[in-house]
């Protein structure tokens, strides 16, 4: 196997082959997760706010989860006329996915702000955009992290189904490897897939520490 | 000045919080709104700052109906000090305390240095400006509540049931505290609170209300003690108000006597002969306790061979210490202190009880109301 491996990236245009797919996996994968992000954080807003509405969007997004992906990887170029190969495709079911896996922890978290801080901010003559934006998003941002992160695997492991209808990422290296029976190929696939998905974890978790001081000062009480 | 004209609040299903109520609170004074919970009396305080507007009625704060004047503007110039502090957990002690400042536009350093006067004010160390709330004792936290509200200098102060949620210690030490910043300030103070004491202690003028947003009484704390005006205000102003209105009756004419006395480190030579209750002193002449009658020292006098004393009433201040001093002595004779908590003499029940009585006949003789 070691010796397969070592033949695979002894040739340049593998190598090259190789950090394309990486490359193009990581832009499929996280522009949707940021894409998803910024949809998701109106609607959960949306659903905190306006409480009749908060079943129906909750239900539209389990909705949109359900909808297998591939499907959703062939119907999106017919409904805006794009090529099936068009790699936007994957990019907009992805942000529909992130979406619809982020609304109910955004609204969890926006929830889980302590209502004596809100009226508080309200108190202190803050309008209702600057203390969402300075108040409670901040404060909401631990809780939003854990389904962030969940998002990021979920939203890494689908863009390799893409390979099936013919767009990048390392799935490209799954399908080829077993279409011609090329076990370090798909190997070589497997192995960055979970890297990538290990590294993205540990940078969210480490930006959310960096926002997030406040949560590490700790329970305890100093001496004054 | 606060004016209340006739407010009213109705919820959708039919609740009504506050009734068709009329209200003046003079600027530069303390006033208080206390009730059992479901009187209304947050709902009150709320429509100052237009969290809650009333269904009908109008609030006047200088004169200017609220209404006309935009929520978020009109909440920036007046002070709110919420329960449980309400502090943003996310920013240091230092950012919240510089939250208005801010949000009237100041530059973040200048929002800093004016916090950093206010921590000072309120009694809280420099350097726990750059600590988060978490981290704070509740009784801190409950200054950097005052602090923030404080920050932008703002005419009128509401405060929210500021300190129920801190032990009676503190409680005694943030409600002394907030007294000691009123007389400095002098700030239009709405207080809400549920704890009857805490409204005779604090407030110049007191609001009771009851269940269903009735304005029961609104008077002085010592004429809510004295007159209350129906059975509602009686059984809520509690069972010992007669004892409770002491405190507003002042030390005029409170006599101390001496009384034996020893200091801690003396032999039995040093014990007066006469055989009594014997207050032992410490070298700088604070009591420490009591001697019984006829008892013998051991060598040199320890604190371990004392009786604990009593409460000690200081010099100049309302007739209740001075009864609660001599009811709480084992000697019967109540401590009088000065204000350094040096020995000044002593007080018995029945000195203070002629002293309540004799006041009450000059005041039937010169027929004025009692």
């Amino acid at each position: 196997m070691i010796e397969e491996l070592l033949k695979f990236f002894g040739s340049p245009s593998n190598r090259e082959m190789v950090l394309d797919a990486l490359a193009e996996h990581t832009y499929l994968s996280l522009v949707p997760l940021l894409l998803g992000f910024l949809v998701a954080l109106p609607i959960g807003r949306l659903a905190q706010r306006v409480y009749w509405l908060r079943g129906m969007l909750l239900g539209a997004a389990n909705v949109f989860y359900t909808i297998p992906s591939l499907a959703l990887y062939v119907l999106i170029p017919g409904l805006f006329g794009w090529p099936l190969l068009s790699s936007n495709n994957v990019v907009i079911a992805l942000t529909i996915y992130t979406a619809a896996l982020l609304v109910r922890p955004t609204l969890d978290a926006l929830e889980s702000v302590p209502g004596h801080v809100t009226a508080a901010a309200t108190a202190m003559g803050y309008r209702t955009g600057r203390s969402f934006l300075t108040v409670e998003l901040p404060l909401a941002v631990p809780a939003i992290a854990s389904g962030v992160r969940v998002a990021s695997v979920s939203s890494i492991s689908l863009v390799s189904l893409g390979a099936l209808i013919g767009t990048g990422g390392l799935g490209k290296l799954f399908t080829d490897g077993f279409q011609r029976w090329y076990p370090a190929q798909v190997l070589i696939g497997i192995v960055l897939t979970v890297l990538l998905a290990l590294v993205v974890d540990l940078l969210l978790v480490g930006l959310w520490r960096l926002i997030t001081p406040w949560t590490r000062a700790g329970g305890r009480v100093l001496p004054s | 000045m606060i004016e209340f004209q006739s407010v009213h609040k109705q919820y959708g299903n039919g609740t009504v919080a506050v009734q068709d109520l009329s209200l003046t609170v003079e600027a530069g004074t303390i006033t208080v709104l206390v009730g059992p919970s479901g009187c209304g009396k947050t709902t009150l305080m709320r429509m100052v700052n237009r969290m809650i507007d009333p269904s009908s009625g109008s609030v006047l704060l200088d004169g200017t109906d609220i209404r006309e004047r935009d929520p978020a503007r009109l909440r920036r110039g007046i002070g709110y000090v919420i329960q449980q502090a309400g502090l943003f957990p996310h920013r240091t002690v230092l950012d919240n305390v510089a939250t208005v400042p801010r949000l009237f536009g100041n530059s973040r350093r200048d929002a800093r240095r004016r916090a950093a006067e206010l921590l000072e004010r309120v009694g809280l160390p420099n350097d726990l400006g750059k600590r988060y709330p978490v981290q704070l004792s509740g009784g801190q936290q409950q200054r950097v509540g005052v602090a923030r509200a404080l920050a932008a200098d703002p005419p009128v102060l509401l405060m929210d049931e500021p300190f129920s949620a801190v032990d009676p210690v503190v409680r005694a030490d943030l409600q002394d505290e907030l007294l000691r910043l009123q007389d400095e300030l002098g700030k239009t103070v709405l207080f809400v609170t549920h704890d009857i004491d805490e409204a005779i202690k604090l407030g110049d003028r007191v609001a009771v209300l009851r269940q269903g947003g009735y304005l029961a009484q609104y008077a002085a704390p010592d004429d809510l003690l004295a007159e209350p005006a129906d059975d509602f205000v009686t059984s809520f102003v509690g069972r010992d108000r007669g004892y409770r209105r002491l405190s507003f009756l002042d030390s005029q004419g409170v006599c101390p006597e001496q009384a034996d006395t020893i200091r801690i480190g003396d032999t039995s030579a040093d014990v007066p002969s006469r055989a009594g209750w014997v207050l032992a002193l410490d070298h700088e002449r604070r009591p420490r306790g009591w001697l019984l009658p006829d008892a013998t020292v051991d060598g040199q006098l320890t604190e371990n061979q004392l009786l604990a004393g009593g409460s000690l009433y200081t010099e100049g201040t309302s007739l209740r210490g001075a009864l609660d001093a001599a009811l709480s002595a084992p000697s019967g004779l109540g401590v009088v202190v000065d204000a350094d908590g040096a020995y000044v003499g002593v007080v018995t029940a029945r000195h203070v009880l002629d002293l309540i009585e004799s006041r009450r006949r000059s005041v039937t003789t010169e027929g004025a109301v009692p």
